[in-house]
């Protein structure tokens, strides 16, 4: 038995039963994103307004005239959810200061997916993290623009074919490293930013209540494993979050205040990433040697985040 | 009675915003905005001003957050000019078809390229078709009046729309003019609290910006047409309410020395002042020249503009923005489709003038008059000349 | 359901009737079904969690049931459940 099936036995107890997601979204079969929203919405409750940005969580739950959304949820536009929640915070700070509202806090959550956070809403989240906005920003990570079909993005990985960089005679896909979008939020000194993995619920649930607790912008980095794009089978959208946590490729940590924490579900040894690999039809194409060089990669951004672990660590800074 | 002040413009329009009782300010600073942005953000500073003053790191941001924080339920202002308004454009028609009854002052100014920070209406002209309700300031007062006025328009129950206020840019925006500011006592009766139409809330949650297919499409989009034409009746009560009780008309169009007038010019924002020069100094030699000045640009006033122009014999229509390869300037364009119909019309002119800060004098609107008196088929009527050109 | 015509689509097409979504059954979707072993079942829980429908319900015996109108059959439900209780079936 292993430390995820310890957990699992007690698991529905510690969660908020209430969903805030309805059933009826028109998610894929089989969507590990929808299913992190889902949980996103249970460790949040009631008390939140999302900001969302066009992408695939927008289109499949909020199909007019009808809404999946149990929360108060706007969306505007693709690259714009961090500055729109920013002005929903300002707003409702004012409205609350000046009495205009009853006097509950009420936190905001800006969401978007790895294009609406890391490419064309980059700038967005930039700014609305610098500024110090009391919100949560979640990017749900899967690794390419999955609504428009499957283009590529800077947070698809090494050597994953997209409709954009295929696989093809003379290419093996995406020729850049993802870019390390939980770093550069470290980088904006906000209070709080955590990796995270729908594979992993309470460790998920358990970051966004703590990016809930915290007065100020926090960042979370979900990874959502998307079967469609990924080409791997539905059933396995939960087992492949846990395999890219375990072979390293994803792990799960967080930054509070500057100090590096990894998350107790990182093993101490980790998987070669060929298991997590061989059942992607995006990786299919790519050669012992490829998958060898991008082993190094994981390895060694593993090791410096190890590092980062053990001298950046609370009371140690 | 308020105080008469020599403010500058922007400076009196960021006064006359606080007097709104703002809660949200989302502007990021662009020439030559940022003095309405500055003057806002000092009177936070100051306490003067109880409103969350959001530094976004850009205009589309800027938009961006003053639609979630208008969604929340919040009055929210911003104001832009220029490359900063094209940035916004992706998000104006999104405002609109949310019906958040944001009030934006838009510093007109040249859009690039090449670049130039000068007044012109390129700026606005793209936005036309925006679903936001648009109007025209000539000098100092009618860009605090119409600020002031901008709030009560957008959020009447009736209307639920944005609304852009047009100052042309150092022309007007950088103008020390005596203006009489309203009291807070006058702006607390004339503007009532903002009642949104749903808020992002927690006490009722609701979605805004939900996903529409064809189904819903063309529904949705005929409903926004008609809250737009629709806006137009609470537009003129609003002007009304505002003569009676500060003693200023405001009209969709307004005229000078027009009802005999054999020939008109039509004009928007500041030049109107300068044209008014023009035509008293054409009435002195007794021509019979009038001043036709567009001030509600969108809803379109298709019958003032049909009464006003009937009886004259050429109408010159002036632009200050250019559709390359078009019909005509876009102020021309839209006063020629108004009129089509009309059996009784004047023939119309159209001059571009006034680009990227190119001086406009009183001898410049007097040239164009006598140049289209004496034209007897040597200016084209139907097409478009660029004034005062170098060939 | 019926169409609504321009007139009667609500102020800014806001949407307040909350977890509406419901009114569209995904079930239809489906090409397999989870089948539970409630002998096998420990009443854990594991597949309530990770049902991304949100569609698995825990009934007043502690045992878990989808609601296949919302079912799309992904197989996640099956696929994670360690005592093995769950089984996908095809469709008929």
């Amino acid at each position: 038995m292993n430390i995820v099936e310890n957990f699992d036995l007690y698991a529905p107890r510690l969660i908020n039963k209430k969903e805030l997601l309805s059933s009826g979204h028109r998610a894929c079969s089989g969507c590990a994103e929808v299913l992190a929203v889902r949980l996103m919405c249970k460790a949040l409750g009631e008390n939140t307004v999302i900001a969302s940005a066009t992408g695939c969580m927008e289109i499949v739950s909020s199909m007019f005239p009808t809404t999946a959304w149990e929360v108060p949820w706007i969306h505007v536009a693709f690259e714009n959810a961090a500055a729109v929640a920013s002005g929903v915070e300002a707003g409702l700070k004012a409205l609350r200061r000046k009495g205009k509202i009853d006097d509950r806090y009420v936190k905001v959550v800006g969401m978007a997916g790895d294009g609406g956070t890391m490419d064309i809403g980059f700038q967005a989240l930039s700014g609305a993290m610098e500024r110090g906005h009391d919100m949560i920003f979640v990017c749900f990570d899967n690794e390419a623009y999955m609504n428009t079909g499957i283009q590529r993005s800077s947070g698809t990985p090494m050597g994953a074919s997209t409709t954009t960089a295929p696989a093809g005679k003379v290419s093996s896909g995406q020729k850049t490293w993802k870019k390390n979008m939980p770093e550069i939020m470290v980088a904006h000194n906000v209070p709080y930013v955590a990796t995270a993995c729908p594979s992993y619920p309470l460790d998920f649930i358990r970051k966004i209540e703590k990016a809930k607790s915290i007065k100020g912008p926090s960042y979370i980095h979900c990874f959502s494993v998307c079967p469609t794009g990924w080409r791997s089978p539905s059933h396995t959208a939960v087992s492949m979050g846990r395999l890219a946590v375990e072979t390293g490729v994803f792990p799960l940590f967080e930054v509070e205040n500057g100090h590096y924490r990894l998350s107790p579900d990182m093993p101490k040894q980790l998987k070669p990433i060929k298991d997590y690999f061989k059942s992607q039809g995006r990786f299919r194409h790519l050669t012992a040697d490829e998958i060898e060089s991008i082993q190094e990669k994981v390895t060694s951004e593993y090791r410096k985040l190890t590092e980062k672990a053990r001298f950046l660590k609370t009371g140690n800074a | 009675m308020g105080k008469r002040v020599g403010l500058e413009v922007t400076v009196a329009v960021a006064e006359a915003v606080a007097l709104c009782r703002i809660d949200m300010a989302g502007v990021y600073p662009i020439t030559p905005q940022s003095h309405i942005a500055e003057h806002l953000s000092t009177l936070v500073a100051d306490g003067k001003l109880d409103a969350e003053f959001v530094t976004v790191e850009s205009e589309h941001s800027a938009m961006s957050a003053v639609i979630g924080s208008s969604g929340a339920g919040a009055r929210s202002y911003t104001a832009t000019s220029s490359q900063g308004l094209m940035l916004m454009h992706e998000l104006l028609p999104i405002a609109s078809a949310m019906r958040l009854p944001i009030t934006m002052a838009i510093a007109n100014r040249a859009v690039s390229g090449p670049l130039n920070i000068l007044n012109d209406h390129s700026d606005i002209m793209p936005q036309r078709d925006a679903g936001w309700i648009v109007v025209f300031a000539e000098n100092g007062q009618e860009a605090i009046d119409l600020s002031i006025q901008a709030f009560k328009i957008a959020e009447h129950k009736d209307v639920m729309l944005p609304v852009s206020v047009n100052i042309d840019g150092f022309q007007l925006t950088h103008m020390v003019e005596p203006v009489e500011m309203p009291t807070q006592e006058e702006v607390d009766q004339f503007l009532p609290p903002f009642v949104p139409h749903a808020t992002l809330h927690p006490a009722r949650p609701v979605t805004m910006g939900a996903f529409a297919m064809s189904d819903y499409f063309t529904e949705i989009m005929k409903a926004k047409d008609e809250a737009v034409k629709n806006s137009k009746k609470v537009i003129l009560e609003v002007w009304d309410e505002w003569e009676k009780m500060f003693d200023r008309s405001y009209k969709p169009v307004e005229t000078y020395q027009a009802d005999d007038a054999d020939v008109l010019l039509l004009t928007m924002g500041s030049m109107g002042e300068t044209a008014q020069l023009a035509i008293d100094e054409l009435r002195a030699k007794g021509v019979k020249a009038g001043l036709v000045k567009l001030r509600l640009w969108r809803p379109f006033p298709f019958a003032e503009i049909k009464a006003v122009v009937k009886n004259a014999k050429k109408l010159i229509v002036t632009d200050r923005a250019v559709s390359f390869g078009g019909p005509g300037g876009p102020v021309f364009s839209e006063i020629k489709s108004a009129l089509y119909a009309e059996t009784q019309r004047p023939t119309i002119y159209n001059y571009i003038y006034g680009l990227g800060g190119r001086d406009v004098t009183v001898h410049d609107f007097v040239g164009m008059f006598e140049k289209i008196i004496a034209d007897t088929g040597n200016v084209a009527a139907d097409t478009y000349v660029f004034w005062g050109v170098r060939e | 359901m019926t169409l609504k015509s321009w007139k009667e689509l609500p102020i800014g097409c806001v949407v307040s009737d909350p977890g509406s979504a419901s009114e569209y059954h995904t079930g239809s979707w489906r090409s397999q079904r989870p089948i539970w072993d409630d002998a096998k079942c420990i009443k854990c829980g594991i597949c309530y969690i990770f049902c991304p429908e949100g569609c698995v319900q825990q009934s007043e015996d502690g045992f878990f049931k989808a609601n296949m109108d919302y079912c799309k059959g992904c197989g996640i439900c099956a696929h994670e459940c360690w005592p093995r209780a769950i089984k996908m079936l095809e469709e008929g």
